[in-house]
């Protein structure tokens, strides 16, 4: 079973976060990563840059707006993604529980319904 | 009661009361027929009752859709209301319903299957079944009980739908009864229900038993779900879990939402409590808690009867007749109480339960031991804290040092908390009436009885405070 471990925190620019902090910060994923590619579970992750270089999209009524910032303006933001390869869902919380990011954010563990490999949806068992 | 066993053949056999019979006056043939039927569908009763979860637990585990197992179970008991009466009842019922339930199981995973291109051999318990009723297969069927308890009180589950969850997988109980039982509308408690389960399919919730070094973690919201079942159960029984032996008239000891009163039939649902508690103690030898809440059940439950009077007056615990308690159910209660402290490992249910234990003493001694009473709940109080521990241990303590030193203590509970909290109420009047503080004890009794629900438990208040 596929889930993406959604991580959402204050951004670093927003904490005043000192480039140890980042150092320190970058070290403990380091850990993590090794960790999830140890365990044979790491499919893929996506850090995000800060929502200040966000832009939306929409289309309504085949009417386009675009527009700076982020979907939703909120104190904690979506700052990356891992998706991971587990058996169930407990062993997916045993991860989001390892990320270091639980400590200072919040991790939303989604099962993944489809994704694709080339020009195929899989749905992933 | 632990382990329902496997019916057999004797299940049926003087049972005849269990189904109504529709045996009308027809020819002798013909009731004959009828009597067949009325057998079978008592028998049919008899097995949903015994082994519903059981059977769920395992129809559910591979694949963890539990909508799907409930389907093909109902199609199962429908098929031997149908093929009992004709064929004559199985040696092995439960194998029989097991394996017609999988064979459906099978057919719409095979739909399924056509329509999502999902490989059937995913599902290891479905690939290789067989078609026929195998008699053999219920002897070697692990029960999976257990796990299906740990995905009803899984964290990723609203603590709200958790209860609920388990009267229906495990139990077999309709959306609409639990609804009744909750006082929520049924439609709202059976969407509750169906979004719950899609959710332990999809999010592929795992029909586990935590591993010993997450057992610690995960085993309370499993004992908290039974007991909500049991408070809910014993919300008209002021004295639940408590001692306020002491008659302090009041729910002391149970938790703030019982004594604001279900609607429901309590009686049932208390002895719902009471068979998943025992299951539960039955199926984790190792964990004194899991007796502990077996114990609280079976001693709470022995004095139910004592808790009206032939009028269906609210008797309070330390007025009620000990002959009128469960004796039997005192000793099972007990029993698990023993084993519980066996394991040495002291929790809030065992300390609960040893606080029934030693109100139904009584029984046998004819007085409340108020010493170890106030021991018992000076620990609960300790390690669990909660506004109903804190209240008992002002009652008891006003019990045995005197109104003054009672009143002092609930004092000292945080008033925003006991501010709407029926059993501080009560219990501080009956502390003020004893301290003779008349005008005091009336206006609190009249807060107490603005608080409560149960009419009968407002006329026994309402008596006090004349």
């Amino acid at each position: 079973m596929r889930y993406a471990l959604l991580l959402n925190y204050p951004e670093a620019g927003d904490v005043g976060l000192s480039d140890e902090d980042l150092a320190a910060g970058r070290a403990a994923f380091d850990e993590y990563l090794k960790a999830l590619n140890t365990a044979g579970v790491f499919v893929s992750t996506e850090i995000l840059q800060p929502v200040s270089v966000s832009t939306t999209v929409t289309t309504r009524n085949g009417e386009l707006l675009i527009q700076d910032g982020p979907f939703a303006d909120t104190k904690e933001k979506l700052g990356g993604v891992f998706v991971i390869e587990v058996p169930n869902l407990d062993a997916a919380l045993t991860w989001a529980e390892r990320c270091p990011a639980a400590q200072y954010g919040v991790i939303e563990v989604r099962p993944v319904a489809v994704t694709a490999q080339g020009d195929e949806w899989i749905t992933p068992s | 009661m632990d382990h329902p066993e496997l019916i057999g053949i004797e299940a049926s056999g003087g049972t005849e009361g269990g189904g109504g019979t529709e045996a009308g006056g027809a020819g002798a043939s013909e009731r004959d027929r009828a009597g067949d039927r009325a057998r079978a569908r008592s028998l049919a009763e008899t097995a949903a009752r015994a082994s519903y979860g059981r059977l769920l637990a395992l129809l559910a585990a591979p694949t963890g859709d539990i909508a799907m197992a409930e389907d093909a179970l109902s199609d199962a008991f429908e098929a031997a209301l149908t093929a009992w009466p004709e064929s004559g009842i199985p040696a092995n019922p439960e194998g029989w319903l097991l394996t017609v339930a999988r064979n459906r199981q099978r057919d719409a995973w095979k739909s399924a299957a056509v329509r999502t291109s999902m490989p059937l051999d995913a599902v290891p318990e479905l690939a290789g079944g067989t078609a026929e009723p195998d008699e053999d297969t219920m002897s070697a069927i692990p029960d999976k009980r257990l796990a299906l308890l740990f995905v009803c009180a899984h964290p990723a589950i609203d603590p709200g739908v958790r209860t609920p969850l388990m009267l229906q997988t495990v139990l077999g109980f309709e959306a609409a009864q639990i609804a009744t039982a909750f006082a929520v509308p049924a439609p709202a408690m059976a969407q509750r229900l169906v979004r719950a389960k899609r959710r332990i399919r999809d999010a592929r919730i795992p029909f586990a038993v935590p591993d010993a070094d997450v057992m610690p973690r995960r085993l309370p919201a499993v004992l908290e779900a039974i007991y909500g079942c049991f408070a809910i159960g014993s919300a008209t029984d002021p004295g639940a879990g408590t001692g306020a032996g002491a008659g302090a008239g009041a729910d002391a000891g149970a938790e703030p939402e019982a004594g604001m009163g279900a609607t429901a039939d309590p009686d049932s649902l208390a002895g719902e409590a009471l068979y998943l508690a025992e299951t539960l103690a039955g199926l984790l030898p190792a964990e004194p808690e899991a007796a502990g809440l077996a114990a609280l059940i079976c001693l709470s439950q022995a004095r139910a009867a004592g808790r009206r009077d032939t009028a269906g007056r609210f008797v309070p615990l330390d007025e009620q007749d000990p002959a009128r308690w469960d004796a039997a159910l005192i000793v099972r209660g007990e029993a698990h109480l023993r084993r519980a402290s066996s394991l040495g490992r002291i929790g809030r249910y065992q300390l609960e339960a040893a606080i029934q234990s030693v109100h139904c003493a009584r029984r046998i001694t004819g007085r409340v031991d108020l010493a170890a009473l106030r021991a018992l709940h000076e620990g609960l109080a300790r390690i669990a804290p909660t506004l109903g521990a804190l209240v008992s241990l002002a009652a008891v303590i006003g019990e045995s040092d005197g109104p003054d030193a009672g009143l002092a203590t609930l004092d000292r509970i945080d008033p925003g908390a006991a501010q709407r909290f029926q059993p501080a109420w009560a219990t501080r009047a009956h502390l003020l009436a004893l301290a003779g503080r008349a005008d005091e004890a009336a206006a609190a009794y009249d807060r107490a009885i603005a608080l409560t629900t149960d009419p009968a438990v407002r006329a026994h208040l309402a008596d006090r405070r004349a």
